[in-house]
């Protein structure tokens, strides 16, 4: 029955066009027609995208759903798109975050709503674009058609700063993604086609390879972010308005990591076993030292950005934790738990970073302030939400459980099989991480109310419930029982070891 | 029986999940009385199951309830094992959880938090179960973590106290650090074993006893040692051993049924539980059997020291909890296994009953803890009283009491033993005996004997508490006598743990001393004349012949040994350390990383300076463009003879 329907077109253009209705009909000045639309678009595209899930075939590590059409035949492009076991979560992610953003923003925003809800439409049909795409040049062309509406967000929507922030947000990741194009091309005239799995069969020698690989690198390690060239998400966080920062943590972020399972493990294997300590290393450093700057944040936002760079770390080091298992074990044996892992973070980080923000959110809109020492006993006025954010936390410092133990915990141990050492740093964000989060949650939401303010605040309205609810429930069965969210990766996380493990010279 | 075991974890889970969303609709009533009905429900089931494994004799179950996850052909498991030890385990935990939340009806009575305080103590039962009946690592530290969590928001349970919310992060924080260890120990033996089953790993161990890893270049470390020393960091945390003590004495900070229940009787014993579970590992390694022994000696002494500076009741019976952890774990690395679950069992029902008695004192005191204030209750409240008595009888062993049977039965065990540090061991827990009766029976006199101190209107107001509170007090008073007498020849020397724990006959002590056993009388006259007996006396006639007979003597001792009570009275300086080198040097690292290394050299000097750099420049190349003919012309001419002379003289 679905055999036929174009799904993954339409979960990019559906979006695209609800945007673009959104545009026209701010001519009329109705904002509440305005968001009724946004809803109804969102919620339509989460619903197409659930097909993805439930008839997806996780016996195969082939690409499905695939649409193709030639684009530009000159040059052999083509409008080609498919997902597998590792873009199909990330695209459900994105439809299913974008309705909760929508919800968030309904009363919130007042300025220029209809701009506000098209460019998050519009953003969440690009994002969809770049995990869907197979052909090089369309995946780029999404990856930076993305930036556009982002910049926006913060620009116009955002704090103070905004216009530092924006300008530093986007002249990072543009930098990276020039290099990108760069290596596409290399890859173009080495294949003699743009299409990703064209790119994935070549044989490249071991110097150009490094090239590519440092290429990419500079691209997704902005992006996801690593350290050193992170320090632009926490600005860009902290004036971001909450459905800007949710987008940005939930989705964003992943588009980077994304980038180093399509691109980098498969099209250069023998560079990344090359340079897999680099990675490794910047992985542990940003599990650690990340975790301890986090820890003297006084700004929530900023808190919470710099605790995501922290849970990203564990994102790349599952990555390349493979080529160090066979360097010391001889075998693959225990690398897909790794790069499982890292994959269940990347949807568990999407959920819990996104609630976190859109807690931070909720008290903004009440109090105006994102500093810590605002705030202070905040379950008092507001015990419903002090529930929700109490778990949200938790689920933050990896609690059996909720989704965030799931990822951290395969990594860990698939980290061992590699080195002590590396499973060793890892495991200090049990520590670590309960700190930074926990102490915030101790000055934030225990204690006698911290003034005035924090006293009267009113709790949670049924909108601002049933968003982080749904969150909530996500994150609790993703922690229970995360083998269906499993399932679906075994067959390509086996095919992606399989490729990054075979000599490409 | 899957039926019933399930029966067992899901009824409190229930109970506290409905009391917890719908607490505001079914009110005080209907919170108390699910969450009452799923726990009792649950004790009554684990009595089935007792039945049906020790006394039936039914073969060990070991079955999966459903796969949590597959990850390179690894199939991770939610299962249950129900064998003897975890029968036994089950029944004191229900047992002691059902006591608490009928007491709890008495003692939160009017506490605005009623309904969510019922609601986290089912969910701590649910945690608890989960962790004794896992019959894998992974479900082990999902409990293991489970109850870390419930402890966390039950000590930060009256969230308005400054106190209590430092003291419940803090909790939160050491037991991480345990877990940490933990968690790394979990990692190897998925790594060795491929797999979390008890059953494979335990099956698979001797095959991997003379495999060595290396943890640093060029040293080799037997692999099951490095294993078990993770674990046991795992136990350091959650049964509070030396140096990751220190969150105990500041859970007290929760209301008292919590310390209770999850800080004296079953939370705090996991850490025993699990080395217990986990014999089969711990015998393969003497090296990992030393430092446990050591670690246990060293908290059993030292602890009990500490609680003879308080002056805060509970925080007495906190350090009592820590330093009879110590002989739990003693009796772990000295290979009594059954000892320790013995003694723990024994524990867990006078110390839930000396808590709840201290409760009871509480109530009565209108909630001042501090035992200068107090004296002369026996006459106002007799139940409090006995029952105290002989929970703090039981504590300091006091023969034919549950608690004589159990500890004398591991001092004897430290005795028979030869393993390296046994011998210091024998020393530490002999003297903290002594130790024990002084703390305990200072602190009894202090409150229910001599002069009333407390202020006129509290005295009037004194009055014994009601029935919620003082049934269970009596339905914990009577295993507290009787359970040691009843249990110690099938549970030491019978054949009670059978296959569910095991021991190498070279370490096996129990054996040893087993020959002399000739039932529970024997063991009793036999003790009667023991050393520790004697101690214990000594240390209760010390405490009444200064605290009851000469009170200005304390003061005095106070002055003369100066130096010793600063020691005491700052704890050792665990605290002080802790504060100043990890929480104020994590603090001060993450300050230079955020404001040297990311603001000032990322931020300040790459990214900023790229643009700044980039905008200098352009100022500079800007002079160029003067706009003046002579000026290109002449910059042509120069530019034409450089690559002249540069082909010419090439």
């Amino acid at each position: 029955m679905l055999s036929g329907f174009p799904l993954l077109s339409t979960v990019i253009w559906l979006p695209i066009a609800g945007g673009i209705a959104a545009l026209v009909t701010a001519r009329s000045g109705d904002d509440r027609l305005v968001r009724w639309v946004a809803l109804v678009v969102s919620t339509l595209t989460f619903l197409v995208s659930i097909p993805l899930f439930t008839a997806f075939d996780t016996t195969t590590h082939h690409m499905q759903f695939v649409e193709r059409a030639a684009w530009i035949p000159t040059f052999n492009i083509h409008y080609h798109l498919g997902v597998d076991g590792i873009s199909m979560p990330l695209i459900l992610l994105t439809t299913f975050t974008t309705v909760l953003v929508v919800i968030a923003a309904w009363e919130v925003i007042q300025y220029k709503v209809a701009q506000y809800m098209a460019a998050f439409l519009i953003m969440e049909g690009l994002m969809n674009g770049v995990f869907a795409a197979l052909d090089g040049i369309l995946f780029y062309v999404f990856w930076e058609a993305m930036l556009i509406p982002m910049f926006l967000i913060i620009g116009i929507w955002g704090g103070p700063r905004r216009v530092y922030a924006a300008f530093k947000f986007f002249l990072y990741t543009f930098l990276g993604s020039v290099l990108l194009l760069v290596a596409l091309i290399y890859l173009f005239f080495q294949a003699e086609s743009f299409a990703i799995l064209d790119f994935h069969s070549v044989k490249i020698g071991l110097a150009a390879q490094i090239l590519i690989f440092i290429a990419f690198l500079v691209a997704f390690a902005v992006k996801i972010p690593m350290w050193p060239v992170h320090t632009w998400l926490p600005d860009a966080h902290v004036e971001a308005p909450t459905g800007g920062s949710v987008i940005l943590a939930a989705i964003m972020l992943k588009m980077g990591a994304y980038g180093f399972v399509r691109f980098m493990l498969p099209i250069t294997p023998d560079a990344s076993a090359e340079l897999n300590g680099l990675i490794i290393s910047l992985s542990l450093i940003a599990v650690v030292y990340i975790a301890l700057v986090a820890l003297v944040q006084e700004d929530m936002k900023k808190l919470i950005a710099y605790s995501s760079i922290s849970h990203m770390g564990f994102v790349t080091l599952g990555f390349f934790t493979v080529f160090a298992i066979v360097a010391n074990t001889g075998d693959t044996h225990g690398a897909a738990m790794g790069v499982e892992g890292a994959l269940v973070q990347m949807i568990s980080h999407g959920l819990i970073s996104g609630a976190m923000f859109l807690c931070v959110g909720v008290m903004y809109d009440r109090m105006h302030s994102r500093r810590i020492s605002d705030y202070g006993g905040v379950v008092n006025s507001m015990p419903v939400f002090a529930s929700f954010m109490v778990l949200f936390a938790l689920a933050n410092t990896g609690l059996p459980g909720t989704s965030g133990f799931v990822g951290e915990f395969l990594v860990i141990m698939s980290a061992f099989k590699a080195n002590f050492w590396y499973a060793f740093f890892a495991a200090l964000t049990l520590i670590l991480g309960a700190a930074y989060t926990l102490w915030m949650i101790k000055r934030v939401v225990f204690g006698k109310p911290g003034n005035e303010k924090v006293a009267q605040l009113s709790d949670l309205n049924p909108r601002e419930t049933v968003v982080l609810g749904s969150l909530a429930f996500l994150v609790l069965l993703v922690g229970v029982w995360p083998d269906p969210l499993l399932d679906v990766m075994h067959a390509t996380v086996d095919h992606l070891l399989q490729q990054a493990t075979t000599s490409k010279l | 029986m899957k039926g019933v075991y399930l029966t067992v974890v899901l009824a409190p889970l229930i109970g506290s999940i409905i009391a917890g969303l719908f607490g505001r609709k079914i009110g005080k009533t209907g919170a108390h009385g699910v969450t009452i009905a799923g726990v009792a429900l649950s004790f009554l089931m684990s009595l089935v199951a007792f039945k049906h494994i020790v006394i039936d004799g039914a073969p060990t179950f070991n079955e999966s309830v459903y796969t949590w996850l597959i990850s390179d052909g690894i199939r991770l498991e939610i299962g249950f094992l129900i064998d003897r030890l975890t029968a036994l385990m089950m029944v004191v935990v229900t047992f002691v959880s059902l006591m608490v939340h009928i007491y709890t009806i008495g003692y939160m009575k009017d506490d605005p938090g009623y309904q969510r305080f019922f609601s986290y103590i089912s969910l701590f039962t649910f945690s608890m179960l989960m962790l004794v009946m896992a019959n894998n690592f992974l479900q082990l530290f999902f409990g293991w973590e489970a109850v870390g969590l419930v402890s966390y928001l039950l000590i930060g349970f009256w969230y308005q106290r400054e106190s209590a919310i430092y003291a419940n992060l803090k909790a939160f924080l050491v037991n991480r650090v345990g877990d940490f260890g933990f968690l790394l120990g979990i990692a190897a033996i998925l790594m060795y074993f491929n797999s979390l089953d008890y059953a494979d790993v335990f099956a698979a161990a001797p095959l991997l006893s003379d495999v060595t890893i290396q943890v640093f270049p060029g040293v080799e470390w037997s692999l099951l040692t490095v294993i078990c020393i993770l674990l046991f960091i795992g136990a350091m945390g959650k049964s509070a051993q030396m140096p990751l003590h220190v969150w105990l004495p500041d859970s007290m900070e929760g209301p008292t049924p919590i310390s209770a229940l999850i800080h004296a009787a079953t939370m705090v014993t996991a850490g025993i539980f699990m080395v217990a579970r986990m014999s089969p590992l711990y015998e393969l390694s003497e090296t990992a059997l030393s430092v446990v022994l050591v670690i246990g000696a060293l908290t059993a002494f030292l602890m009990g020291l500490l609680g003879i500076v308080q002056n805060d009741i509970k925080r007495m019976v906190a350090y009592s909890t820590l330093s009879q952890l110590g002989y739990m774990t003693v009796a772990l690395g000295v290979s009594a296994y059954s000892a320790a679950i013995f003694h723990l069992m024994t524990h867990a029902f006078f110390k839930a009953l000396m808590f709840l008695a201290a409760g009871s004192v509480i109530i009565a005191m209108h909630h001042d803890q501090d035992i200068r204030n107090m004296g002369g209750l026996k006459k106002y409240m007799p139940i409090t009283y006995w029952t105290f008595l002989i929970g703090a009888l039981a504590l300091i062993g006091f023969p034919g009491t549950a608690g004589f049977f159990s500890k004398d039965a591991i001092i004897e065990a430290v005795h028979a033993s030869d393993l390296p540090g046994s011998g210091f061991a024998y020393l530490a827990v002999l003297l903290g005996v002594f130790v024990t009766a002084l703390y305990t029976f200072r602190a009894f006199f202090l409150v229910f004997h001599g002069k009333e101190r407390m202020d006129e209107h509290t005295r009037t107001h004194l009055r014994e508490s009601p029935l919620v509170v003082t049934v269970p007090l009596i339905l914990l008073a009577i295993p507290s006598v009787l359970v040691g007498m009843v249990a110690i020849g099938p549970l030491l020397f019978g054949e009670f743990f059978a296959d569910s724990i095991y021991v190498a006959a070279a370490h096996d002590v129990l054996a040893r001393i087993g020959e002399d056993f000739t039932g529970a009388l024997g063991f009793l006259f036999h003790g009667m004349l023991g050393m520790p007996v004697l101690l214990a006396l000594a240390g209760v006639a010390t405490a009444w012949y200064i605290y009851l007979q000469r009170p200005e003597l304390a003061g005095l001792i106070k002055a003369r040994f100066e130096l010793l009570y600063r020691i005491l009275d700052r704890k050792y300086g665990f605290d002080d350390f802790n504060e100043a080198f990890f929480a104020a040097g994590s603090r001060g690292l993450g300050r230079l990383f955020w404001r040297t290394g990311d603001e000032t050299v990322i931020d300040g000097v790459a990214v900023n300076g790229t643009a700044k750099g980039i905008g200098w420049i352009a100022a500079r190349i800007r002079q160029a463009q003067t706009g003046l003919l002579y000026h290109y012309a002449f910059a042509m001419i120069i530019g034409l003879l450089i690559l002249i002379s540069f082909y010419v003289l090439l």
